[in-house]
């Protein structure tokens, strides 16, 4: 994949945008703005923002409850975020929500969801559907490592191969479900292993490195469109942060974390810039200014939002149109 | 124009005219293509529609039933069959969780137009892993609306009331129906979704009933008519919405209620029933309400205990003729 400048600078604002957007997400929710479940996706930026680089806007996304990172990569106002995590009807689901459950129609971003697999079988249908109807997009689903435990995760993939579906299967493997690792849930602990026992087409790359995603992704989208099959991308990454607020993070060495941060996907990336003499063009001050004030506007859109009236507590349970 | 056919046939024709009339609606299930359906209802539509919309899945309820939530989002019309509803226990993470969860979760931006069809209910001697009536349990969530057609006229009506909904509708069917005959009139308007109907007129007891039960409702009221007890047969249709003021009409004329409920008693349809006529007509009660219930039991595959776990014609009638002052 050719790396312009425009491009260097796109991939990394996106990720400095991610990064500070869950920084300010951990002030918020220590002053109390924010509550519920907050999932960070601190340290995963680069597969969002590779991974949405090779995707059209008729192409549709399927994420898990760990997803402000992919929703902001996709284009999904940050103000609209922002207000949805403080429970306004400003908010992309109107506050009814939260982070676990971000939605956005116009971006084709189906949620936020927060049973693990449980988003695998809608995108296998989502893919049946375009298929059906002879239309030539892809779904995308993003799931962690701990959905392939699942047997939901199992029936998709099998589904989708049998059925030839358009549909990117993206693994996020971070090493941990919650708090269990991998090799203790696992007897095979490739994980792309397991999607090429369904005769899908898989491939284990690099998380930490936006140029590798984008690249890969690029690839599989367009393999997709060739071969009319699904791919999967299983994403080695490492969440820098605990799993939720609620986590004391007793299950993982200090010595680990750090050894992960040395690749952080913003400092690999950096130095990838300065290898290939485009770092000096990156003005990463002003893009930190930028997306300073971008997030400052953000919170500033949810603070002045609207709480819903409690009279529109039982709408969106059935269709306005439906009588339930 | 009226016709006499099966339950399984009528059902057949209203997929089969709605696949026609709408090339967004397909069938996906076990068995429901090349087999032709596990009770045969969907024979022949494989020959007629072709393999890409008599879709055939493996033994995946989860992912067949969450695939019919994608396809649902994603413009069509998907028809989703289940076996039997102890089946789908397997999909219910789907039918829970994101069918009857993701309009209100988007706040308000996907509706999920999808239809799940399945048999219910005992009387097979299937015993406790095919046999049980979990309608009730599944009208408890919001989100979802429970259909249970008792009648050939309702068993083809409901077909297409589910297909022109925007959200998730169920439609419990009897497996004892299936070859069950009635008159059939396609041309007829349909009944909506939440209108109970009253096939029985009465004025001294009301006995409410859905599904399978309704039968056992009529049967008991042709021999409490030789006691001179004259009672009312609702059929509710629909256990999601349920229609309150059907059942209130009716007990404001009768003053006496029985329910009969395919279901368990404890945390049961019926129970929410007795809740609702407490809150909306306790004051028109002349006695107790009373219901006829399956025992609490895993459906026993013994003929004779199967007949006795289940709601019976005969145990509506002592029930009836006890409320009645006539035992």
């Amino acid at each position: 994949m050719e790396l312009d400048l425009n491009k260097a600078k796109e991939f990394y604002k996106g990720m400095l945008l991610i990064r500070r957007f869950e920084e300010r997400c951990v002030e918020l929710y220590s002053n109390q703005k924010i509550r519920g479940f907050l999932h960070l996706y601190i340290g995963e930026e680069a597969i969002a923002v590779g991974l949405m680089s090779a995707l059209s806007q008729e192409d549709a996304i399927f994420a898990t409850y760990r997803e402000h990172g992919h929703a902001l990569a996709r284009g999904v106002s940050a103000k609209n975020i922002m207000a949805e995590m403080f429970g306004k009807m400003e908010g992309c689901s109107r506050g009814r929500g939260g982070s676990m459950h971000l939605f956005d129609g116009a971006m084709r971003f189906y949620g936020g969801s927060a049973i693990v697999a449980g988003a695998l079988p809608l995108a296998v249908g989502m893919a049946l559907a375009d298929k059906m109807m002879k239309r030539n997009r892809v779904t995308v689903c993003i799931f962690g490592d701990g959905a392939v435990a699942e047997g939901e995760f199992h029936e998709s993939l099998n589904l989708a191969a049998l059925w030839r579906l358009p549909v990117l299967f993206i693994c996020e493997n971070n090493r941990y479900a919650m708090g269990t690792a991998l090799k203790y849930t696992e007897s095979e602990t490739d994980i792309y292993k397991k999607a090429a026992s369904y005769k899908i087409s898989s491939k284990q790359i690099d998380g930490m490195s936006v140029i590798d995603v984008a690249r890969a992704a690029k690839e599989a989208i367009a393999s997709i469109h060739a071969e009319q099959a699904p791919m999967f991308l299983e994403c080695l990454t490492y969440r820098f942060r605990a799993h939720s607020m609620f986590d004391a993070e007793l299950y993982r060495e200090k010595a680990e974390v750090e050894e992960w941060k040395r690749r952080d996907p913003l400092l690999v990336f950096e130095e990838s810039l300065k290898e290939k003499n485009m770092w000096s063009e990156i003005d990463s001050a002003k893009m930190e200014d930028e997306i300073n004030n971008t997030i400052d506007e953000a919170v500033t859109f949810a603070e002045n939002g609207t709480l819903e009236p409690i009279e529109d507590l039982e709408r969106f349970v059935y269709s306005e149109a439906s009588h339930g | 124009m009226d016709n006499i056919t099966t339950y399984r046939e009528a059902v057949r024709e209203a997929i089969r005219n709605a696949m026609r009339e709408d090339e967004r609606v397909f069938v996906m299930g076990e068995d429901v293509g090349h087999y032709g359906g596990c009770y045969a209802v969907s024979m022949g539509l494989l020959e007629e529609f072709g393999a890409e919309r008599i879709i055939d899945t493996p033994l995946s309820e989860s992912a067949f039933t969450g695939a019919g939530i994608g396809a649902a989002m994603n413009g069509m019309r998907p028809i989703v069959e289940i076996m039997t509803v102890n089946f789908s226990l397997l999909a219910l993470d789907q039918i829970m969780n994101n069918a009857a969860t993701l309009l209100h979760m988007s706040g308000g931006q996907f509706n999920v137009p999808l239809v799940i069809r399945m048999a219910t209910g005992g009387g097979k001697q299937l015993a406790a892993q095919h046999s049980h009536s979990l309608e009730g349990w599944l009208a408890h969530i919001p989100g979802l609306k429970i259909l249970t057609p008792a009648t050939v006229q309702d068993a083809y009506e409901m077909v297409g009331l589910a297909l022109s909904d925007p959200d998730p509708v169920l439609i419990f069917e009897n497996a004892l129906l299936y070859n069950s005959k009635g008159s059939l009139d396609t041309k007829a308007t349909p009944t909506p979704i939440g209108k109970a109907l009253i096939h029985k007129v009465g004025k001294d007891i009301t006995i409410v009933s859905y599904g399978i039960s309704l039968f056992k409702a009529l049967e008991a009221s042709k021999t409490l008519a030789e006691d001179g007890i004259d009672a009312e047969v609702i059929d509710l249709r629909s256990l999601r919405p349920l229609d309150d003021e059907t059942i209130m009409n009716s007990i404001k004329k009768t003053h006496k209620v029985i329910i009969v409920d395919e279901g368990w008693k404890s945390g049961s349809i019926s129970a929410e029933i007795m809740a609702r006529i407490n809150e909306q007509a306790f004051y028109e009660l002349d006695a107790p309400m009373e219901r006829i219930c399956t025992a609490e039991v895993p459906i026993p595959y013994a003929k004779h205990l199967e007949d006795a776990a289940l709601p019976q014609p005969q145990k509506i009638v002592a029930m009836a003729k006890k409320m009645m002052g006539k035992a």
